[in-house]
C-alpha cells in the first residue's frame, strides 16, 4: 500500500516535467544504446578477427625444427666435466626437415582420446615457373577433405572448387597473387620447380585467398602425395602434423607431452597466438571504458535533473512531510523517480541498440582480406542486453539517490516559514 | 476535562552570531473541544511555537505531550505518524500540491495512513468536500481553483485522518472577508459537533475574539491567556 502511493506521486511528478523527464531518460537511452552498439559490434569484429586466426592455427602442431643439439659428441666424453673445451661456430647437423618417426607418432596420437583429428601437411619450397618468371613457392601438400573440416579452408577459395584437390591427380590450389602475377586462371597448368630443378606440370583447380598478401603471393596447397614426389621423399614423409583436441586449453600440456615422448616440436595454440590473444583483450578492455564513460555521462544527467526537481519541489516535500509523510518516503518517491526514468530509459536504449545493430550487421562489408564475410560481423549477445539494463538501473539509482538524501533532510519548517 | 496537548517549560533558542531566545519558558494545555487562538505582533514567536506544537520542528526543550504521549525527544518516522493521524494542519498559503486534483490532494493523507481501502477513503473524502460546499470541483486540478476554495480543500485535508487536532497558522491570512467568516464558521462547528481542539495562529482580531480562548504572546512569552 505504501509503496504505490510513493510510486504514484513519484510517476504524477514525471508526468507534471515531461519534457525534464524525457531528457533524463534519453540520456540513459543513449548510453545504453551505444554501450550494446559498441560491445556489439566490437566483439563481433573480435571473433571474426579471433576466427581468421583460431580457425586456421591447429590446436598443436608437431613438427621438426632444425637446431644445434643440446649435447655435442665432446659432452659425450667422459672426462667432459674435468676439461674446459671452446668450440667455435657450432653448425646444426644437416638432417631430413621431415618429421622422423612420423608413423609412431600418429598412432600414438590416434590412442589418445582428447584428440578429435589429425592431419598430415607436407611443405615443400620451390619455384612457380612461367616464361622467365620465377616465382617463390610455398607448396603445402594437404589432404584438403580433412583440412576444410578441421579449418574450414574451403572458406578461404574464392574461385573453383578446392574438392577437385583430392579428386584428381596433379591438381593444384594457388593464391590469388600467384595466380595474378602469373596470369593463370583456374583450368590453367602452372609449372613448379622443386629446389633440385625438377619440373612438375600441376593444374590449377581452385584459387586461394587468405587475406595476408604476403600468403597469398606464394601459397599453394596440393595433394600429400603430388607434395611428397615434388619433395622426392617417400610416402612416410611429413613436415607437419597438426592435431585439433576436445578443448583448446588441453593444448599446452597435450603439446608438452609430444615433445618429450617422441623428441620433436609441439606448439600449442596459446603459444602460437600470444600477441594476438593481447589485440583482442585491449579491444575488449577499451570498448568497456568507453560505454562506462558513457553511463557515467547519462549518470550525471539524471543527478542534475533530479537536483533541480529537487529544488522546484521544495514546497510539495515541505507538504509531505506535514501531513504525515516521513523522510524515507520523500526519499523514496526521487529513488523511484530516478528508476522509473533508468527502466524506461534503458529498455528503450535496448531497443535502439538492437535496432542499430542490426542496421550495421546488415551493412555490405566487403574487403579481401574477408572473403566469407559480406556484411558488418556483429555479436547479439543476449549477456549485453542484460548487463545494460543493470548498469542502467544501478546508474540512475546512484544518481537519484544523492540528490534523493537531500529531499529527505529538508526541514519543511525551513520551507514553510519562508513562504 | 482531558487536555488533547500539553506544553511544559519549552524554551527555543536560534542560533547565529547573537544567539536569539525566541520563546521563553511556555506552558499551558488545550482541552479537548477547545477553539483556542494564538494572536501577537510578528516576530513574537507565535509561528514558531506552532511549528514546535506541529512536530515539525523538534529544536527546543522542554516537554510536548499529545494525548497525554510526551512527544519530545521521539524518532522523525514516528513524529510523521503523530502528524499523518493526529494533527490537521491548514496553512496560510493553502499548500496544495499542484499535480494532484482536489480529490487526490484530500485522499492523500489517508492513503499515507493506509488503513482504509482506497474506496472508503474516496468517500470520506467527497463528503468532507461536500460538507465544505466544494464537491463539485473535486475532480479539477487544485491550481484551477480559488484562493478560498484552495483554503476549503486544505480544511477538507486535514479533517480526513479524523484527527483530534487542527492546527491552523493563519488560516484567513489571505482571505476576504466573506471566506474568512466561512472558515471560522467550519471551525467552530468543527469545535462544537465534533469535539476537536483547534489551535489557530491568528492577526485577525475578530476571528481571535469569536474563539473560546486568546492567548496573546509578545516577545517570546505568553502574557495573556
Amino acid at each position: 500500500m505504501g509503496f504505490n502511493l510513493i510510486i504514484k506521486i513519484a510517476i504524477k511528478h514525471l508526468f507534471t516535467r515531461v519534457k525534464q523527464s524525457a531528457v533524463a531518460a534519453l540520456g540513459v537511452t543513449f548510453g545504453i544504446a551505444a554501450y550494446i552498439i559498441l560491445m556489439s559490434f566490437m566483439t563481433g569484429l573480435n571473433s571474426l578477427l579471433d576466427g581468421m586466426i583460431l580457425d586456421r592455427t591447429p590446436h598443436v602442431q608437431v613438427y621438426n625444427e632444425s637446431k644445434i643439439s643440446a649435447i655435442q659428441p665432446i659432452n659425450q666424453w667422459e672426462h667432459d666435466k674435468e676439461v674446459m673445451h671452446v668450440i667455435h661456430s657450432v653448425q646444426p647437423q644437416q638432417n631430413v626437415m621431415g618429421i622422423q618417426n612420423a608413423t609412431n607418432i600418429l598412432q600414438y596420437l590416434q590412442s589418445r582420446k582428447e584428440v578429435i583429428g589429425i592431419t598430415k601437411q607436407v611443405a615443400v619450397n620451390g619455384y612457380f615457373i612461367t616464361g622467365a618468371i620465377q616465382l617463390p613457392a610455398l607448396i603445402n601438400g594437404v589432404d584438403i577433405i580433412k583440412e576444410n573440416d578441421l579449418y574450414n579452408l574451403g572458406d578461404y577459395v574464392v574461385e573453383g572448387n578446392f574438392k577437385h584437390l583430392a579428386e584428381m591427380d596433379n591438381a593444384i590450389i594457388v593464391g590469388v597473387g600467384v595466380a595474378e602475377k602469373m596470369g593463370k586462371k583456374i583450368g590453367d597448368v602452372i609449372i613448379v620447380n622443386n629446389i633440385k630443378g625438377v619440373q612438375f606440370p600441376l593444374k590449377i583447380v581452385a584459387l586461394y585467398q587468405s587475406g595476408m598478401a604476403e600468403l597469398d603471393n606464394r601459397q599453394a596447397y596440393t595433394s600429400v602425395q603430388t607434395a611428397q614426389v615434388i619433395a622426392g621423399l617417400g610416402n612416410s614423409y611429413f613436415t607437419n602434423i597438426n592435431v585439433q583436441l576436445t578443448d583448446m586449453l588441453l593444448a599446452p600440456q597435450f603439446a608438452q607431452d609430444i615433445a618429450q615422448i617422441f623428441d620433436v616440436s609441439a606448439m600449442d595454440i596459446q603459444t602460437a597466438n600470444a600477441q594476438f590473444d593481447a589485440g583482442s583483450s585491449v579491444r575488449n578492455l577499451i570498448s568497456y571504458a568507453v560505454s562506462f564513460t558513457l553511463l557515467l555521462v547519462a549518470g550525471f544527467g539524471i543527478y542534475n535533473i533530479l537536483n533541480m526537481m529537487i529544488y522546484e519541489k521544495m514546497n510539495d516535500i515541505a507538504i509531505l512531510k506535514a501531513i504525515g509523510f516521513s523522510g524515507g518516503d520523500v526519499k523514496w518517491i526521487f529513488v523511484s523517480q530516478a528508476l522509473i526514468i533508468g527502466i524506461f530509459g534503458g529498455l528503450l536504449g535496448l531497443t535502439l541498440g538492437y535496432g542499430v545493430s542490426v542496421l550495421i550487421a546488415h551493412t555490405p562489408f566487403e574487403v579481401d582480406s574477408f572473403p566469407n564475410i559480406k556484411t558488418y560481423p556483429v555479436n547479439f549477445n543476449p549477456d549485453f542486453y542484460i548487463l545494460g539494463i543493470i548498469f542502467a538501473l544501478i546508474a540512475t539509482f546512484l544518481a537519484g539517490y544523492l540528490p534523493a538524501k537531500k529531499a529527505e533532510k529538508i526541514d519543511p519548517v525551513d520551507i514553510i516559514r519562508g513562504q | 476535562m482531558n487536555p488533547i496537548l500539553q506544553v511544559k517549560n519549552i524554551n527555543k533558542y536560534f542560533d547565529g552570531a547573537v544567539p536569539f531566545h525566541a520563546l521563553k519558558d511556555i506552558s499551558f494545555s488545550v482541552n479537548q473541544g477547545e477553539m483556542v487562538s494564538i494572536m501577537g505582533k510578528s516576530g513574537c514567536g507565535k509561528s514558531t511555537l506552532l511549528y514546535i506544537l506541529s512536530t515539525m520542528d523538534t529544536q527546543y526543550t522542554g516537554e510536548l505531550y499529545i494525548q497525554n504521549q510526551l512527544i519530545t525527544g521521539q524518532t522523525p518516522d514516528f513524529l510523521a505518524h503523530i502528524r499523518n493521524q493526529h494533527i490537521g494542519f491548514v496553512f496560510q498559503f493553502h499548500y496544495l500540491l499542484p499535480e494532484f486534483t482536489v480529490l487526490d490532494n484530500v485522499m492523500l493523507p489517508a492513503l499515507k495512513l493506509g488503513v482504509k481501502s482506497k474506496e472508503e477513503i474516496e468517500g470520506n473524502a467527497l463528503k468532507h468536500l461536500e460538507m465544505l460546499g466544494i464537491k463539485d470541483q473535486a475532480l479539477k486540478l487544485s491550481t484551477m481553483i480559488s484562493g478560498g476554495q484552495k483554503q476549503r480543500v486544505a480544511i477538507a485535508r486535514a479533517l480526513i485522518n479524523e484527527p483530534t487536532l487542527i492546527m491552523g497558522d493563519e488560516p484567513t491570512g489571505n482571505l476576504d472577508t466573506k471566506n474568512s467568516l466561512l472558515v471560522f464558521d467550519i471551525f467552530k462547528e468543527l469545535s462544537q459537533e465534533k469535539k476537536l481542539s483547534l489551535l489557530i495562529v491568528t492577526h485577525d482580531e475578530d476571528f481571535a475574539n469569536k474563539c473560546d480562548r486568546k492567548i496573546i504572546m509578545e516577545d517570546g512569552k505568553v502574557i495573556r491567556d
